[in-house]
């Protein structure tokens, strides 16, 4: 038995070509940044954004090999390779590419550029990949820690910010003490199936049902990890350090950390509940809905009393995150794999979304990073006027108004949640909705209505500008043509043939 | 039923009213601010091409044809079964016609006092948006326009309006989208559920309203969900608070298009989505929604009597009347139901050139409020009698449009909501009060100081109030070509009605037949 683990498993090193791409950047970024003083001009982010290129045609590579009728596995069952995981994959490399556009001209103005934090997002993407593909709980966790650890450094990246140095900290005490409880419900669905690949879980309890059994080792497992997962996307009553960190980190940051962050975490969430714990349906599906709804109600009614953008924001981050949670519910309910594309359609509109938005907030913010109220917003419209026309079509996206992105990923989760015939939970998703328009609406009279009370200059560097110009292209193209990407979408369900 | 009429289209005329406005407002917003006339120039142009499909489409609208005609059919997003479904009837053909000659008068008669370029933007996107509510036969399509015509109207009212539109803003996006929360969650049920009857999803109003059916309780429980979005946007009491906010707040152009077009959509909705869809639900929720439109009535009278600023009167009356086109909807006689969209149009235009009035008043005096407004008429004397002539319109006399749609509703509902008509009707004599008072208010008496100086129509206003109340005079006079388009699909609908549920219409005597 050992000599067959020190074999080692067979590696398919051309479908982790984009696994392995990310790493290369890393280290091709840390060593030659090291030993080059410093690089030219805008260099280190246009590397970093061919990374994530090459990264992607390696993922176009292998939609085309993963075939659609289930999940391949591989290195000894502990990843998986399916559709779903190589549309969210698509969604992580988005984020990294815009971020890191974002960033070039945010470290510049804030001198403090370096390969450092580029290094760090490709570690961050590399672990939300991992997240992505595992197929294994530890497999699972070590992705989670790899996110993890490279966002509490990012968040307290800017040295010079005080509030920045507090994000990272807040983040890494509160984000230590979610990873300890996500360790330790592995550990207890360990105990109560003797397995932590997600199959063979699957397998160990489909064959225990039995009404009479003491289920209580499991449940008390599965409620540990889905605590640790909420936390991660931030869904209430584990929100608190969201406004915080959100507020405190740089404004490119937050924007990655709000779009890979949760595409990572909401599809091993997903991953998780489907493959290993569907035979325990009944007991998460009541937890999923009570969470959905705390979230949506609350990050929209928290919102309102915000006068920070960035914190605004964060609390419409939270509310995402319960539509999301809706599609997840429905997706308990159904065997159809609609819930399913509509929570990576959703995931995958709103990394759009949320990046656009943060990078409006990150030239907004000026130097130092600091303009980040409302006050500082007014009169965006005199001072800036097409910023203040990309920063309205990222907002009535995401209050879901129609003909934009934002309105298809509304209407797929609540299409998937009336499907599954939770006609609550989908009307209260959309007055959630209402409420949440408050905050966009707030926001948008800042910009255009009021006027501005100072007119310090707004720059935008090209690198920002071609983001949000993406951004706006891709949320109105999507808005009036979502054929495509629904079309997509819906092959991204084949993980459940498993 | 789906096939266009006999009229062969070379064109597509339908897509055309929504697609010009759109360009119309992307080229607005790309020419430079610096050339004010081209970007008037552009803005009007479109709107006017826009106006002329629109007659266009009513010179070559076959009269006595009940269905949809000029169909344009196109799929969409097709994974969700969505299309691009336009067709036209009796109901919506003058809706669009208005909204059609609505906008460029709009558009030419009133200028915005700064930021024109941004504010025409918005104006023509408004006019794409009504536009496909009134045309769109897909579900998702018509929320999609019913739910975007908020953002442009949201601008107009919170960037041009007076002192408190930002609340006043804020207030109508908030309540529209709350209304249209219970609708889209309604339309999609509607959608899955008659995949059981359908076999495929769908969200084509016709398939849906003539191939699928309900059960009793579920139907109920889409049509709620449906109502609510349009009881909001009529807006039905209680539902109407913001009406008097938005209305008081926007500026003039914007306020003559949501008393002209905008309400309208509600009402609409009420007959295309809500009688349509849902035929028993429809007849189940009669005695809620005659009380209501009734409460309403009165409500909205006593409410306009009591106001002291002149523009919010009008924003109340607006509640009564709109109470009247809900009561004739919920009538379910042809001749309630035709005097219904008659009067929704008829609403628009007089309503429509009141608020200009209003605006115009507030141009020159700077103020609304009633008591500081006295003796008008010997200053202005056409003024004053352009506004008499509106005034007696939206009371309802006879010899004017108002009349033709007033009294059909009242006597076409007479048969099956008695008791409801009979209190309906005071609401007609409280009409004649509060305009007559504020008329007598603002336009009799000797002019004090400040309104001496009041100055007489000028002749770009002349000719603006002039179409309006050629609109008037002629319908009044001769309702007829608009009653026979009106009526083949209004019977249509009431037949789908009785078909699909245990409601029958009382016969009528036919010497009663063209009020």
């Amino acid at each position: 038995m050992l000599a067959e683990t020190l074999a080692g498993p067979e590696i398919p090193w051309l479908d982790l070509g984009w696994a392995l791409t990310l790493l290369a950047g890393t280290s091709l970024l840390l060593i030659i940044g090291a030993i080059v003083p410093r690089w030219r001009k805008g260099l280190y982010a246009t590397f970093t954004a061919l990374t994530a290129v090459v990264s992607f045609v390696f993922l176009v590579i292998l939609w085309g090999r993963v075939t659609d009728d289930g999940m391949a596995s591989a290195i000894a069952d502990s990843i998986a390779f399916d559709h779903f995981a190589v549309f969210s994959l698509v969604a992580v490399l988005v984020s990294v590419f815009l971020t890191v556009l974002v960033t070039d001209g945010y470290l510049r103005r804030e001198e403090y550029d370096g390969p450092e934090m580029y290094a760090l997002y490709l570690t961050a993407a590399l672990g939300a990949s991992v997240m992505i593909v595992a197929n294994d709980l530890i497999v699972l966790f070590l992705g989670l820690e790899t996110l993890s650890l490279s966002l509490y450094l990012l968040a307290a990246s800017h040295r010079r910010r005080t509030e920045s140095q507090e994000a990272g900290l807040k983040y890494f005490v509160l984000g230590g003490f979610a990873s300890a409880f996500f360790l330790y419900g592995i550990a207890f669905i360990y105990g109560a199936s003797g397995a932590t690949k997600l199959p063979a879980i699957n397998d160990a309890l489909r064959g225990s049902i039995d009404v009479n059994s003491n289920d209580a080792l499991l449940l008390v497992g599965i409620g540990l990890l889905i605590v640790g997962f909420a936390f991660k996307v931030s869904a209430v009553p584990f929100q608190v350090w969201t406004p915080d960190v959100y507020q405190g980190a740089p404004s490119p940051v937050t924007g990655f950390m709000a779009s890979a962050g949760k595409v990572a975490a909401f599809a091993a969430l997903v991953r998780v509940l489907i493959v290993a714990l569907p035979s325990r349906v009944d007991d998460w599906q009541p937890v999923i809905w009570v969470l959905a709804v705390l979230t949506l109600v609350g990050g929209s009614v928290m919102a309102i009393v915000q006068t920070n953008v960035k914190r605004m924001l964060a609390f419409s981050s939270i509310s995402h995150a319960g539509f999301i949670l809706v599609g997840v519910e429905a997706a308990a309910h159904t065997d159809s794999t609609d819930a399913v594309s509509s929570v990576v359609v959703y995931l995958f509109l709103y990394t759009v979304l949320v990046i656009g938005s943060f990078a409006v907030v990150t030239a907004v913010s000026g130097r130092g990073d600091d303009a980040t109220s409302l006050e500082d917003l007014r009169g965006l419209a005199r001072r800036r006027p097409m910023l203040a026309v990309a920063l309205t079509v990222f907002l009535i996206a995401q209050a879901g108004v129609p003909v934009t992105s934002g309105f298809i990923a509304k209407f797929g989760v609540i299409t998937a949640s009336v499907d599954a015939e939770s006609y609550a939970l989908a009307i209260i998703a959309m007055l959630a909705a209402v409420i949440a328009a408050y905050l966009y609406l707030r926001i948008m009279v800042s910009a255009w209505l009021a006027d501005s009370t100072d007119d310090i200059p707004i720059e935008v560097p090209t690198g920002l500008g071609i983001a949000v110009s993406f951004c706006v292209v891709f949320t109105i193209a999507v808005g009036v043509f979502p054929g495509w990407l629904l079309t997509l979408a819906d092959k991204a369900t084949t993980f459940l043939g498993a | 039923m789906i096939a266009a009429s006999g009229a062969a289209v070379s064109f597509p005329a339908l897509s055309l009213l929504i697609i010009l406005p759109i360009i119309g407002s992307v080229l607005v917003a790309l020419l430079s601010e610096r050339r004010a006339e081209y970007v008037k120039l552009a803005a009007l142009l479109t709107s006017v091409a826009t106006g002329a499909i629109s007659l266009w489409v009513l010179a070559a609208f076959e009269t006595h044809d009940a269905g949809f005609q000029f169909v344009s059919r196109h799929p969409w997003i097709e994974p969700w079964g969505i299309s691009w479904h336009l067709g036209i009837d009796g109901i919506s053909l003058f809706l669009v016609v208005l909204t059609g000659v609505l906008f460029p008068l709009v558009i030419a008669g009133i200028d915005p006092h700064h930021d024109e370029k941004r504010y025409l933007a918005w104006l023509l996107l408004l006019e794409a948006g009504v536009m496909g509510s009134f045309l769109s036969l897909d579900l998702v399509l018509f929320f999609l326009f019913f739910e975007i015509v908020l953002v442009p109207m949201y601008f107009l009212i919170g960037g041009w309006g007076y002192d408190n539109r930002i609340y006043a803003a804020t207030k109508f996006f908030l309540y529209t989208m709350f209304g249209s929360a219970f609708m889209l969650v309604g339309i999609v049920a509607t959608a899955l559920l008659a995949r059981n009857d359908l076999g495929y999803v769908t969200f084509d109003l016709v398939t849906l309203a003539e191939k699928s059916s309900f059960a009793t309780d579920t139907a109920r429980w889409l049509f709620m969900s449906f109502a609510i979005a349009f009881a909001v946007k009529v807006p039905v009491f209680p539902l109407h608070t913001w009406l008097p906010d938005a209305h008081t707040q926007a500026p003039t152009g914007g306020s003559v298009i949501l008393a002209g077009v905008l309400l309208k959509m509600g009402t609409y909705g009420f007959l295309r989505f809500g009688l349509y869809l849902f035929p028993e639900a429809a007849v189940w929720a009669r005695p809620l929604f005659l009380t209501l439109a009734t409460i309403g009535i009165i409500y909205g009278a006593i409410a306009a009597t009591m106001q002291t600023d002149l523009k919010r009167l009008v924003a109340y009356s607006s509640v009564a009347h709109l109470g009247f086109i809900v009561l004739g909807t919920f009538a379910f006689t042809d001749q309630a139901l035709t005097g219904g969209v008659m009067q929704m149009v008829n609403h628009g235009v007089s309503t429509g050139a009141l608020f200009l009035l209003v605006g115009m008043i507030y141009e020159r005096r700077h103020t609304r409020v009633i008591a500081e407004l006295r003796g008008l008429q010997q200053v202005a004397p056409i003024f004053a009698a352009a506004f008499m002539v509106v005034m007696l319109s939206s009371i309802g006399v006879p010899g004017l449009n108002g009349f033709v749609g007033e009294f059909l509703i009242l006597i076409g509902s007479f048969s099956t909501a008695r008791w409801w008509v009979v209190i309906a009707a005071t609401g007609v004599i409280l009409a004649a009060l509060y305009l007559l008072w504020a008329y007598q208010r603002v336009f009799h008496g000797e002019p004090d100081e400040a309104n001496s100086s009041f100055a007489e129509l000028k002749p770009r206003e002349g000719a603006l109030l002039a179409v309006f109340i050629a609109a008037i005079v002629f319908t009044g006079l001769y309702p007829k070509p608009m009653l026979e388009r009106i009526e083949p699909s209004v019977k249509k609908l009431i037949e789908h009605v009785e078909e699909r549920s245990d409601y029958t219409q009382p016969e009528i005597e036919h010497s009663e037949g063209e009020g």
